[in-house]
């Protein structure tokens, strides 16, 4: 049987659709037979991210409501042949899902797939509630922001009093120039604060801005270094050890590549 | 010129707005995790004034309270009262010459 892993952050904007679509890509990359279910109802995103916005027929209400089968609704990615995607409703809100729902879903996938990776909706009412309610471990996404680490804190308080026992923290978005210039919090300050284990620092990089343009995670991009954060904690995620990516403040020769017209986006 | 300088290279760790947001961040989780809300650390803080003004003559422009995680499930409450002088005639004494 499967394991249904659930990506929640409490605070919207910290990448937590990107890194649900570049962990499962890349978990299917890695061989594995995956589902990504967005239970974003009203604000989906997650189907931009991975280029599939032109093949939705079915989403996730029509599954819990019994307008079709499961299998119906699942689309194939069109890339990867152990990668499938369940879409949310648009024209609904999170009320048209309760927990009793997901947890069935959840439980219903987890026969079929290696992985289910829900991509829970920002804050911590109905729509969160629906996120948690199948799954066996979470992944809290935050940014060194204090607005969003505290917002994990309260994430992490509340799966604390659910059934979820394993919780995992990403930091995505560090800006090693800053964290360097003192700007910036680094990950062992936020570490100190939330007591829960780390599983991946991801870096802002414009590659995830550029491959969410063209709908392909950043993760099929070698020179991604956000990619590469992003592949490693989908090894994690198996049980691979796999040492922390060194980010280093590349800033002293930036500036000079930036003058000589070397730094080309990828 | 030497401060001037380390702001300029960025290397002046006091004014850095990390430690900043580190210590803003520390309070507001104490304060989140317990549910004590800053009116109600507002309110203590004026009736601790009140109390220890009887005995003492304190700053209360400089008085401290705040709440500290000790370690994981602790919280202690700390304050900083600076006193200016203590009071010849305490409330005591006072009660004393009354009765």
């Amino acid at each position: 049987m499967g394991e249904v892993v659930v990506i929640t952050s409490g605070k919207g904007g910290v990448w937590k659709t990107t890194a649900t679509a570049n962990i499962g890509t890349a978990l299917a990359m890695m061989g594995k037979k995956v589902a990504l279910v967005d239970t974003d109802i009203g604000l989906r995103k997650l189907d931009l991210v991975l280029g599939l916005e032109n093949r939705i027929v079915f989403h996730l209400v029509d599954v819990t409501s019994g307008n079709c089968r499961l299998k119906q609704a699942l689309i194939r990615d069109k890339r990867l042949d152990g990668l499938y995607f369940l879409p949310a409703a648009q024209t609904r809100d999170k009320t048209a899902v309760v927990p009793k729902q997901m947890e069935e879903l959840c439980f219903e996938l987890k026969q079929e797939f290696d992985y289910v990776l829900i991509d829970c909706p920002a804050g911590i009412e109905q729509g969160f509630k629906n996120a948690i309610a199948g799954a066996d471990q979470a992944l809290v996404v935050t940014n060194p922001e204090i607005s969003a680490v505290r917002d994990a804190d309260r994430i992490i308080g509340l799966l604390e009093s659910s059934e979820i026992k394993t919780c995992r923290l990403i930091v995505n978005r560090i800006r090693p120039q800053m964290v360097k210039r003192g700007n910036m919090l680094d990950v062992d300050d936020i570490l100190d604060n939330l007591r829960i284990d780390l599983i991946g620092i991801v870096p802002e990089d414009e590659s995830i801005l550029i491959s969410t343009n063209k709908g392909e995670p950043a993760v099929y991009n070698s020179s991604s270094k956000a990619g590469e954060a992003f592949r490693n904690i989908a090894r994690r995620l198996t049980g691979e050890e796999v040492p922390f990516l060194k980010l280093e403040a590349s800033e002293s020769w930036g500036w000079i590549k930036r003058l000589f017209g070397l730094r080309h986006a990828r | 010129m030497l401060e001037f300088l380390l702001r300029f290279f960025g290397r002046d760790s006091t004014s850095s707005s990390k430690n900043i947001a580190r210590e803003r961040l520390r309070l507001v989780l104490v304060h989140d995790r317990i549910n004590v809300s800053p009116q109600l650390l507002e309110s203590l803080k004026e009736d601790l004034i009140r109390v220890i003004s009887h005995y003492m003559e304190i700053d209360e422009s400089s008085l401290e309270v705040s709440l500290n995680s000790v370690d994981d499930n602790s919280v202690a409450l700390v304050a900083n009262i600076p006193v200016l002088k203590m009071k010849r005639i305490t409330r005591e004494s006072t009660m004393y010459q009354e009765g």
